[in-house]
């Protein structure tokens, strides 16, 4: 098993000061490891998370070689050869396990902005402390947005947040954690082959949540009420201004309503399970408030925004990977794990095998099911 | 009994259409064409036929011709429509066709479908009276009266689909660079 850093790397160096889970505390399992602490319904913060990763490694006992980052991966006639900072490994098959998240995605017309403000993307950013004093343009509306644009708007610094697709989810319904309903549900247990359209499945952001002791509900009317001032879609630079999209209305109707089939499913699983009574009435949201009037366009050398932090998702990077199983757009081919070269198989990326593969309850059945089919090629070619 | 929701939109077609050309990018790339030719004042003929797309050049059935001119009340003849009142014509018609589009693919029945545009428009703007006033829509809302076949957030759901898959709400909303050229 090879770490290009330590255990739990990413955790360590690449998220933001206040970040905790999504998922609540008893939703951290893990073959043999689950949360056992005094607070199941609470957040792990980042250092907690890290340590339970910790904990899995040392109880597994995974044989994890860390400091060994693969520079290349290259198929053989028998198999695959990696090429580490340690040395070369021959191997008859690999599971990637890299994930969706190595790079920032960033719009290319940033290099279109003056020089006169600070990008950061959320790698760089830490707390809103270490941004210059000013206006703070946020670009995305994901959770991490979201929470960034929260946290800085509260430090002081006005914060315009730039908001296209998302997905809205309160933090509690019916008195259970969304995430919970999620889970109990069934929603997170469809598969990749029943999912309708699985590369829009694949490419959702990430909810409209925050973990806080509270269990606050962080949408975009809780940000418009501490002031932050949204703004569509950033579509473009032109003369040193932001041009921003005039279809914010529709992005917070889709959202809305794809809100509320969320919630007529759970209410029905509710019927239909015989649990109703076990919880509270039915609610529903009010819709996103649109702004009288939302700005279309930002001038960025104005002054008014000193620095822009771009919340606008991730990619994989497989820069390392020489073999031809990459599409176009960057993305790893595979069917439910299983890539096209023989041996290859890849693993915690989005709705690899069900909606739950990302999330730290979702490795254990979709590790198991890949694996077998390894052990069944490996198995097959021990026989020819 | 249950009867297959038919709006006259082939969705079979269009999702063959969408499957083919996720292969093929090259096949994907349209360029839309019209041609104007000044008459007098400000009155124009603009003429509609030919278009490339699927690799080759292609031809509407027949030539559309539109006259776009100006109202009486602007000292013109009014022999058609302004070219502004062109653009949510085209957002009308654009997220009408996405309505029935969505609608059959979610094998919905529509018995009606009317949109109302309304763009409101400063005209201060074009006219160089304030130059803080945009020359174009300051805002444009479109009302649809939908009779079909479904509660009113299935209707709405479809709205909001229309909007997202729509090429003239997109490039409304959205900035496109525009290049013109004297030849």
């Amino acid at each position: 098993m090879l770490e290009r850093g330590e255990v739990a790397n990413s955790w360590r160096r690449e998220r933001w000061d206040s970040l905790r889970l999504l998922t609540p505390n008893w939703q951290s399992r893990l073959p043999g490891l689950r949360y056992e602490g005094p607070d199941p319904d609470g957040y792990m913060t980042v250092r907690e998370v890290t340590e339970f990763i910790e904990r899995f490694a040392t109880a597994s006992r995974a044989p994890v070689r860390t400091g060994a980052n693969v520079t290349s991966l290259r198929r053989t006639d028998e198999g695959y050869d990696v090429t580490t900072t340690c040395g070369e490994i021959a191997c008859r098959t690999v599971v990637v396990a890299s994930g969706a998240c190595n790079q920032p995605s960033v719009p290319q017309f940033k290099d279109a902005v003056p020089a006169s403000v600070e990008q950061l993307t959320t790698f760089d950013y830490r707390a809103p402390g270490k941004l210059p004093d000013g206006g703070v343009l946020v670009v995305g509306a994901s959770a991490t947005g979201m929470q960034l644009a929260a946290e800085i708007q509260r430090s002081g610094r006005p914060v315009t947040l730039s908001v296209g697709e998302h997905v809205r989810l309160p933090r509690t319904y019916r008195g259970r954690d969304v995430l919970w309903w999620m889970d109990a549900s069934g929603v997170w247990d469809q598969r990749y082959d029943e999912v309708e359209d699985l590369t829009r499945a694949r490419r959702l952001p990430s909810p409209q949540l925050v973990g806080t002791p509270e269990r606050s509900t962080l949408d975009l009317n809780a940000l418009a009420s501490m002031g932050v001032e949204l703004v569509g879609r950033w579509a473009a630079v032109r003369d040193g201004r932001a041009l921003l999209s005039g279809g914010l209305r529709n992005v917070f109707s889709l959202a809305d309503l794809k809100l509320g089939r969320l919630l007529d499913t759970f209410d029905e699983w509710a019927l239909t399970t015989g649990r109703d009574a076990e919880f509270g009435p039915p609610e529903r949201l009010p819709p996103t408030r649109v702004p009288q009037t939302a700005r279309l366009q930002l001038d960025l050398g104005s002054g008014e925004i000193r620095s822009i932090v771009w919340a606008t998702g991730f990619r994989p990077d497989y820069g390392w990977l020489d073999v031809p199983v990459v599409d176009a757009k960057g993305q790893l081919q595979h069917e439910g794990g299983v890539a096209v070269s023989p041996g290859l198989y890849a693993l915690g990326l989005p709705v690899l095998r069900r909606r739950r593969s990302t999330f730290i309850c979702g490795i254990e059945d979709d590790a198991r099911e890949v694996i077998e089919h390894l052990a069944r090629y490996l198995g097959a070619a021990v026989h020819t | 009994m249950t009867t297959v929701a038919d709006n006259g939109v082939n969705v079979q077609a269009l999702l063959e259409a969408r499957e083919a050309l996720k292969g093929a990018p090259e096949a994907a790339q349209f360029t839309w064409r019209a041609s104007a030719k000044w008459q007098s004042g400000v009155h124009s003929t603009v003429k509609v036929q030919s278009f490339f797309g699927l690799g080759q050049e292609q031809s509407h059935k027949e030539q559309s011709v539109f006259e776009a001119d100006h109202p009486e009340i602007f000292a013109a003849e009014d022999n058609g429509i302004t070219p502004i009142e062109y653009l949510i014509v085209g957002l009308a018609s654009c997220l009408t066709a996405g309505v029935a589009s969505v609608a059959q693919n979610r094998g919905i029945q529509l018995h009606s479908v009317e949109a109302t545009v309304e763009g409101a428009h400063d005209i201060r703007g074009i006219l160089g009276a304030d130059t803080d006033v945009r020359n174009g829509y300051n805002d444009i809302k479109v009302t649809f009266h939908i009779d079909a076949d479904a509660s009113k957030e299935d209707i709405e759901a479809l709205v909001a689909q229309s909007q997202k898959r729509s090429a003239v709400f997109d490039a409304l909303t959205n900035p496109t660079n525009v290049t013109v050229e004297v030849a």
